[in-house]
């Protein structure tokens, strides 16, 4: 069935500048599969080489973080919708003053 | 240069200073395009540090879809450093996750809270000045 995967700004580039797009699957690790096949721009920037969520984005299944469901396992159904955001973090860890420019 | 509302800006040091000793973190909605913001979106810092900030991944998402819903977009993130000025740190620039975002630091190491804002792309940071707006 088709699930709607709604991208970041900074992946749309990827996907022709559009919001959305709808691809096949009945996990949310077949659909970002499958996503990655239809945008070839996206591959190694949601799911890693050796096959698991990339470290710097978060996913969404409705309104759930599917790290805290079944990570690329989760089943998809019907109506529903997956959601790819950045993950933002950073810190002042090692911070000194900056470099003169 | 990014455009700041003065209650934005109150809102973002507020949440700055509410945070301390840890650091404090947000997300601003606005128009990318005129480089605009409009909304504040303090959210949690899910890393709980006052060396490290990440943004609640679930209020990350309903931030988002607050932006889109108005038409707007998430242009950016604003965090505090609590103890060194208002300067991205090489794992902020490192971290930075999007090229078009502007990117807010709040310094708390002096009594009066200092407010700038750089674009970060390809791992090079620029300061971009910050006209605030008195609405």
């Amino acid at each position: 069935m088709p699930v709607p995967v709604n991208l970041p700004t900074v992946l749309r580039s990827h996907a022709g500048g559009a919001k959305a797009v709808s691809v096949e699957g009945s996990t949310v690790g077949e659909a970002l599969t499958a996503l990655v096949e239809q945008c070839p721009g996206l591959a190694g920037q949601v799911i890693d080489g050796d096959g698991t969520l990339h470290k710097f984005v978060n996913v969404y299944l409705n309104d759930d973080d599917v790290r805290y469901l079944s990570s690329l396992d989760t089943p998809v159904s019907d109506s529903d919708e997956i959601s790819i955001l950045p993950a933002v973090a950073g810190g002042a860890v090692g911070d000194r003053f900056p470099p003169l420019r | 240069m990014l455009s700041l509302p003065k209650t934005v800006h109150d809102q973002m040091v507020a949440h700055c200073l509410t945070g301390l000793p840890e650091e404090a973190c947000g997300l601003l909605g606005g128009d990318l395009s005129t480089a605009q913001a409009v909304t504040c979106y303090p959210t949690r810092n899910v890393a709980a540090s006052a060396k490290l900030y990440t943004v609640d991944p679930k209020e990350h998402l309903l931030a988002d879809r607050n932006a889109e819903a108005a038409g707007n977009s998430i242009i950016g993130v604003f965090h505090s450093h609590t103890h060194t000025e208002a300067y991205p740190s090489p794992t902020d620039v490192a971290q930075a996750p999007d090229p078009e975002w502007h990117y807010v630091l709040v310094s708390l190491r002096d009594v009066q809270p200092v407010v700038r804002s750089y674009r970060i792309v390809d791992g090079k940071v620029t300061e971009e000045p910050v006209r605030l707006q008195p609405r």
